[in-house]
């Protein structure tokens, strides 16, 4: 039998390493299942990892797909230092970006006519404030009736998704629309202009940086962020230190959820454009994998967000250009996953051989 | 330095190898000069067509049916056309990006085929005049955008023929996706069907908001059975009803596919949707250079719906009576809304005698007379 025994002294260079190599391998088992399917490996893993990043074009396509994912981690990495289970950031995306699309069809009637690009700030500012409506939900069933945040914030993606159907099926629905489930497209004055003339890449987007460095001020530089982290990692102590756990709480999720609101805000003034049921592809459930795979760090979530992003392209590029399955994306994301967990594992613990 | 020496090292030798392989395969336009490098025989380039597909191919449903006629086009036109597609687009943001690589790529006619693609293809298809657009189920087109429909309340109403001989509570029930017209209009056949051969006829409906997911779909069909419809019919692309059906044994139909392998006992009958025909002339149209914008709804008379393997448990006169009926769809002589038609609030929407239009069926946002409930979020 085999058992898992603490390393005394976990490497740091190793713990630095581990996401490597764990790419690595995955880049190695991938070639293997291209050989098994009968495709040359170096082209295989040309189109995963070359092709998703090969020219301008391209590259604002995987940050446009990584935005969205990126602002949800970031939120997400800060309750759960913070200890605080918040799984709903899909549902906070949703209301946002139902705040968003209730601002544009509401200013488009009331202003028509203004300059394109003139009022994405409002419908920005309107996704923030829907997100954290609908995480103060959360947050306060937790405060007041000690409910599990888990639970209901993950309940609540449903309720967000039967709202947006709702409207979308109903009182915002298109009247020229034959009944589709969906809103007129929205005037120009609400989108948010691409950055390159030719690319959907918005300069929205230039909010995920800045916003991965205020997260790392926020948590490493900041009282705030001590506080959360005490509280997340020892909470007899942060109480003994006379943090409030309630404030962390709110604190939490009020952030978390505004930032997956500007994300939904952000796919709907940029590229969507308008509001459909099928809004969100699951962004906010990814993002929990993104946080994860960055290991809670604003810097491993950007580059995790990029990592992700390209595989999901690459999957596509696969299918086209090689005529590989759309589930082998899913599988190398899987194979990700399970390699950097296994490495993290064994950086921290070594394996030792025990009698039965 | 070396990491993009390295890179382009790949790049090439991947390239070479994909024509060692196979002399084309998709390569990248940054490739096309190497893959050109061996003098070839003096052919015309093949065709690029493209699909876009919502669902995984799998092997039933819809996305299923639609991959039959992207292979029915690479048989028919052989090396003239080289084909490709993408699975599982989801219809957010992501399709916009799919067709818009898939038209940088060459393919000089690309097929989306689902309702959440029109408006990410309507901007593409600003960008790129060379290429043919069709989109499938939408009303939206463009200078090289059209689009394209099948009939399938045709396949319902022949499905509601047997549903009402086989019937023993007179209760139906439909599991439907989302409100739109389109799935109204199958409910109704279906209904208008069953009611041809049983005036007794209800239908109680219940709605998943997808068009797939097998438990979801599996769990609509087992609250049918248990309200007391004994046959059902669905407008989600699994095979998760009529598996129910079998499990409860009860009857069901196949959708979008034969579906009658997954239901021995409990399959009636398949609407089947077979796109090849309308494939072929797009395919044809380009090649030809005779493609126009246009909207082309075909059914049963083009060969594009067909309600197949009727089971042996259906009584012959019944079998008789929906072949009559098919017959009567291909030579013009029946139409499935034909009037009276009244709706469930005893209105009457489509006058004694006359025929429904395009426009009319285009539009329907009721049910007839024996769908029981209201439709969700409708005025």
């Amino acid at each position: 039998m085999l058992r898992l025994e603490p390393r005394p002294e976990p490497s740091i260079a190793m713990g630095l390493l581990s996401p490597l190599i764990a790419l690595l391998l995955t880049a190695i088992i991938a070639a293997g299942l291209f050989v098994a399917l009968g495709k040359d490996p170096l082209r295989g893993l040309e189109v995963f990892f070359v092709q998703p990043i090969n020219g301008l074009r391209p590259i604002s396509e995987v940050l446009l797909k990584a935005t969205p994912l990126v602002l949800c981690a970031l939120g997400l990495a800060v309750c759960y230092r913070a200890n605080v289970w918040n799984i709903g950031a899909e549902g906070q995306l949703l209301v946002g970006a139902i705040a968003a699309g209730g601002v544009a069809l509401w200013l488009s009637g009331a202003l028509p006519g203004m300059p394109r690009g003139s009022l994405a700030v409002a419908l920005l500012v309107a996704g923030v404030l829907g997100g954290m409506a609908w995480a103060a939900l959360t947050a306060w069933l937790r405060d007041r009736c000690n409910a599990n945040e888990i639970l209901v914030s993950l309940m609540l993606v449903y309720v967000a998704q039967q709202l947006l159907n709702y409207l979308v099926f109903g009182p915002w629905r298109d009247p020229q629309g034959f009944n589709f489930p969906q809103t007129p497209t929205f005037p120009s004055s609400t989108w948010l202009l691409p950055l390159w003339q030719g690319t959907r890449l918005h300069w929205g987007a230039l909010l995920a940086p800045l916003l991965a460095v205020a997260a790392w001020v926020l948590l490493f530089r900041s009282w705030k962020g001590y506080e959360l982290q005490v509280g997340g990692a020892a909470p007899m102590a942060a109480r003994y230190a006379g943090f409030s756990s309630r404030q962390a709480l709110w604190f939490a999720l009020l952030l978390s959820g505004g930032l997956a609101g500007l994300a939904g805000a952000m796919e709907v003034a940029g590229p969507v454009r308008q509001l459909t049921p099928y809004l969100s592809t699951g962004i906010g459930f990814t993002a929990i994998i993104v946080c994860f795979v960055g290991r809670l760090h604003p810097v491993g979530i950007v580059l995790a967000g990029i990592l992700l992003s390209m595989m999901v392209i690459g999957g596509e590029l696969a299918q086209s250009r090689l005529g590989l399955p759309n589930a082998l994306s899913g599988v190398f994301q899987g194979l990700l996953l399970f390699l950097l967990l296994a490495c993290d594992t064994l950086v921290g613990n070594r394996l030792r051989r025990r009698a039965a | 330095m070396t990491d993009v020496r390295k890179r382009a090292l790949v790049a090439g030798a991947g390239a070479a190898a994909a024509v060692a392989a196979l002399g084309l395969s998709g390569c990248g336009k940054k490739e096309e000069p190497v893959a050109k490098a061996p003098p070839a025989p003096p052919k015309p380039d093949p065709l690029k067509a493209a699909w876009v597909y919502v669902g995984p191919v799998g092997d039933a449903g819809w996305t299923f049916a639609h991959d039959q006629g992207r292979k029915a086009v690479e048989k028919e036109f052989g090396d003239r056309v080289q084909t490709s597609f993408v699975e599982k687009v989801p219809e957010g943001a992501d399709a916009e990006r799919v067709i818009r690589d898939l038209a940088t790529q060459g393919n000089k006619i690309i097929f989306a085929t689902s309702f959440g693609f029109m408006e990410p293809m309507l901007k593409v298809a600003g960008e790129f005049p060379q290429v043919k657009f069709e989109h499938a189920t939408g009303y939206k087109t463009a200078d090289n955008m059209r689009i394209y429909d099948a009939k399938f309340f045709e396949d319902a109403y022949l499905a509601g023929v047997i549903a009402g001989a086989m019937t023993k509570s007179n209760t139906l029930g439909f599991v439907g996706s989302f409100p739109i017209p389109e799935v109204l209009r199958n409910i109704n056949a279906y209904t208008l069907g069953a009611q041809s051969v049983n005036p007794k006829i209800r239908t109680r409906v219940v709605w998943v908001n997808t068009w797939f997911d097998p438990p979801k779909e599996a769990e609509a069909a087992q609250s049918l059975i248990n309200a007391g419809a004994d046959v059902l019919l669905q407008n989600t692309d699994s095979t998760a009803v009529l598996q129910t059906a079998e499990k409860n044994g009860k009857y069901a139909f196949g959708w979008d596919s034969d579906m009658s392998a997954f239901a021995p006992k409990a399959h009636l009958a398949s609407c089947i949707v077979d796109w090849s025909n309308y494939y072929k002339k797009a395919i044809k149209d380009v090649m030809d250079g005779t493609w126009k914008v246009e909207r082309t709804v075909w059914g049963v008379k083009e060969g594009q719906n067909a309600l197949v393997k009727v089971s042996e448990v259906v009584p012959a006169e019944i079998r008789a009576q929906v072949d009559k009926l098919s017959a009567g769809l291909k030579d013009g002589s029946f139409a499935v809304f034909t009037g009276p038609v009244m709706d469930s609030a005893g209105k009457e929407r489509l006058p004694k005698g006359e025929v429904a239009s395009q426009e009319w069926r285009d539009k329907v946002d009721f049910y007839v007379r024996g769908v029981e409930g209201r439709i969700p979020a409708g005025k």
